[in-house]
């Protein structure tokens, strides 16, 4: 037979954090191939941390992501403090929480208003876009300060923060150090009610699908450092169990490794997984700005409304903190004696674009012997690729520029992180009609 | 160092055009990047004043140059980054290497040759499928860089000074002083002789504002040696103080300037330099002709 072959090449993926690009091969209208490819310079990172103590791997971790190092040393102290039996104080696992609300906020402030709204609206840039909406993007940025400033304030730093060590800090925060915190907050939290009305309006394009999303799930507390791992058809896994149900895989195309469950398919982390699964657990102005929206189910089953369900977890983040903040006392010790133990430690905390899983193995020596992490943004490339090539053939009879802005975009709303992937995002197109050779 | 930009463009009219600004990364984080837009007070004010015709993380529009100002984040870990060093290199006026990674290599350049196959083969099953260079490299491994900002991640303060010498046609202040002298002004007590906690202070160059020692932890390095410091003494010191092992006063040594000779030097004497053997990747492996699309049900055909 003969068929035409389209060609879509998106090199240089912009405005995420990272460098891929988008290959795309239609087959008679529909897709026979969809493949994210990675081509972050691979960093080692698993090796590295080899002959490492405990408290080194927390700061080299840090430096896979400069956009989310909370995340990295969140999971790692929880897998080894879970390994050596260490229970932290309270205002520990409180300040943790504190810390992660930070870089939450300054996390989704940077992919709301500096890297996804111009798409909604039109514009290649924030920049672009503050010349005739300068109130909002200044906004966004005293949104996205105020998450910086939780992270400096307990780490020293915003970018790969100083103070966490297994059993609790280096330092703890005076209670006056946080309180200085309150009123950035307070107006970031007015800032981030506002930005879920306003996403909530942007329109999206009209695509839906069936994912199965994956989150941790915690009774008593949206998920962070803590809970199962639960997922849109009933799992509910230790944070340690993660390779029960999930597993990494090489594909040729990619310098991150993807994952996929147990039954070869792909499944869906982040934002929407979390506010779909763990919505109940919200802080109560959370719950109440999505419910205004009425979002939850689009949330679910549209991509590209992954905008609103981070804009309602700023809501979140900053009202905790607040809460957080209000309620501080500071322990007697920064930290709590411990001992190590050989073993294997793993741990599943929420970064900010999803499920962030270690383990390591530790040694009679108390070092790491082996490591494996597995990245948010490395299990979503499958979800991305599925949806890809669920959503391509819709915008196929487009124009060129605009069916590329199209996916562009879409691959935009999971915030990859592909220096955490291993890192890069590239996006050109080429269009190749050519006779089938069968 | 050398600032070219303030030589260069001093007979400029200060009314003239804005000047081109291309911030690139090649093997890192992200992070020192986001130090730029971390400048949330200045960005608004900076865009105005600099046109940023490439920075792929914040804008989707794009240039290959010419660049007046070039920001390099990132060390060379791929044949393509070596070539693509290159190219940057003649498309910029100022080349600046921001970062441990650009200016020193990174915690990435703590592999060498002897462990790069088995680093590859830790974390890939196929390592043939991925391709990169058997050494990390910072940017003045391969071309002339005209400036440095060190730090991981770069410091926001020093990052505004050199974009304020760079407008007014000045040289940066970007001091050359230990650590310890941070310390001493800020009235940190000395966690060496206080708390017997290792510091790499004493020789490391300050730009950060003494941290760690704030935090209540020893210096880690992330802006490298300074010119002149004595590693050896502060090593053996080290090792006397607090019965350390050589290798753990190694490690100290094997951070995210580890690579810089100063530092690698003690590493090479005393350990801590990455263990071998590694166990080999879990991962699973694809079918190489195995390029059907992910579907999110197993009866989702698209044919």
């Amino acid at each position: 037979m003969h068929g035409s072959d389209l060609r879509f090449q998106v090199h240089n993926l912009t405005r995420v954090e990272g460098e891929g690009s988008l290959h795309l091969l239609v087959r008679d209208g529909a897709v026979a191939e969809a493949r994210l490819e990675i081509f972050e310079a691979p960093r080692y990172f698993e090796a590295l941390v080899v002959g490492r103590s405990p408290d080194e791997v927390l700061d080299i971790v840090a430096r896979i992501c400069g956009i989310c190092p909370v995340a990295y040393q969140m999971s790692a102290v929880h897998a080894f403090e879970d390994l050596f039996g260490v229970e932290v104080e309270p205002a520990t696992h409180a300040l943790r929480r504190l810390l992660y609300c930070g870089e939450w906020i300054e996390s989704h402030a940077l992919h709301i208003y500096l890297l996804h709204a111009p798409d909604f609206l039109g514009y290649p840039s924030a920049v672009d876009m503050a010349r005739d909406h300068r109130e909002l993007v200044a906004g966004g940025l005293r949104l996205k300060q105020a998450g910086n400033r939780i992270v400096a304030t307990l780490g020293g730093r915003a970018i790969h923060p100083v103070s966490v060590r297994v059993g609790g800090w280096s330092k703890l925060p005076r209670r006056a150090d946080l309180l200085a915190l309150r009123p950035a907050l307070e107006e970031a939290l007015e800032l981030a009610r506002a930005t879920v009305h306003t996403v909530a309006e942007l329109p999206a394009p009209p695509f839906e699908r069936e994912p199965r999303l994956v989150a941790l799930h915690h009774p008593q507390e949206y998920p962070m450092n803590r809970g199962r791992i639960a997922s849109s058809d009933g799992l509910a896994l230790a944070p340690q169990a993660w390779g029960e149900a999930f597993h990494e895989v090489q594909v040729p195309w990619s310098n991150a490794l993807q994952s996929r469950g147990a039954d070869g398919l792909p499944y869906l982390l982040g934002p929407a997984a979390r506010v779909v699964l763990d919505h109940e657990q919200l802080h109560p102005l959370a719950r109440e700005a999505l419910a205004e929206t009425g979002a939850l189910e689009s949330i679910r089953r549209n991509p590209y409304r992954s905008i609103v369900a981070r804009a309602v977890e700023l809501v979140h983040a900053t009202a905790e903190a607040l809460d957080i903040i209000a309620a501080y006392e500071p322990p007697d010790a920064p930290a709590v004696a411990w001992e190590s133990r050989a073993g294997t430690a793993a741990w599943a905390t929420e970064a900010p674009r999803g499920l962030l899983f270690h383990r390591y193995a530790v040694g009679d020596d108390g070092l790491v012997a082996a490591a494996t992490i597995v990245p948010p943004t490395a299990q979503n490339q499958a979800a991305i690729e599925a949806d890809v090539a669920t959503f391509a053939p819709r915008v196929l009879d487009q124009p060129m520029d605009v069916a590329t802005h199209t996916l562009e975009q879409l691959i935009r709303s999971y915030d990859p992180c592909i220096s955490c992937a291993t890192h890069f995002l590239d996006l050109s197109v080429e269009r190749q009609p050519q006779e089938d050779a069968s | 160092m050398a600032l070219d930009v303030a030589a260069g463009r001093a007979g400029r009219p200060a009314a003239a055009r804005r000047p081109r600004v291309g911030v690139v990364k090649l093997a890192s984080c992200d992070g020192c990047q986001l130090t730029i837009l971390d400048l949330e007070d200045h960005l608004l004010d900076l865009t105005e004043r600099f046109e940023f015709v490439e920075f792929a993380e914040a804008t989707s529009r794009r240039s290959s140059g010419p660049f007046d100002i070039l920001f390099v984040e990132g060390s060379i870990s791929t044949p393509e980054q070596a070539a693509e060093i290159v190219r940057l290199r003649a498309a910029a006026t100022t080349l600046v290497a921001i970062g441990a990674c650009a200016t020193a290599g990174g915690i990435q350049a703590l592999r060498t040759a002897a462990e790069h196959e088995a680093f590859r083969s830790a974390v890939y099953p196929v390592p043939a499928y991925v391709e990169s260079l058997a050494t990390a490299t910072p940017i003045s491994a391969h071309v002339t860089v005209d400036a440095e900002l060190r730090g991981c991640p770069i410091d926001p303060g020093q990052l505004l000074e050199l974009l304020t010498a760079v407008t007014t046609g000045r040289r940066p202040q970007l001091p050359d002083q230990a650590v310890c002298v941070e310390c001493k002004r800020r009235g940190i007590p000395c966690v060496i002789v206080a708390r017997d906690l290792p510091c790499l202070g004493p020789v490391t160059r300050t730009g950060c504002g003494a941290i760690c020692p704030s935090f209540g932890r020893g210096c880690y390095g992330c802006f490298g040696p300074r010119e002149g410091a004595n590693v050896e003494e502060l090593a053996g010191d080290l090792r006397s103080r607090g019965g350390r092992t050589d290798a753990e006063v190694g490690r100290l040594f094997a951070g995210f300037t580890g690579a810089t000779p100063e530092f690698r030097g003690v590493t090479d004497r005393l350990g801590g330099r990455p263990l071998l053997p590694l166990a080999p990747a879990t991962a699973h492996v694809a079918g190489e002709h195995d390029t059907t699309p992910p579907a999110w049900r197993p009866d989702d055909a698209r044919q």
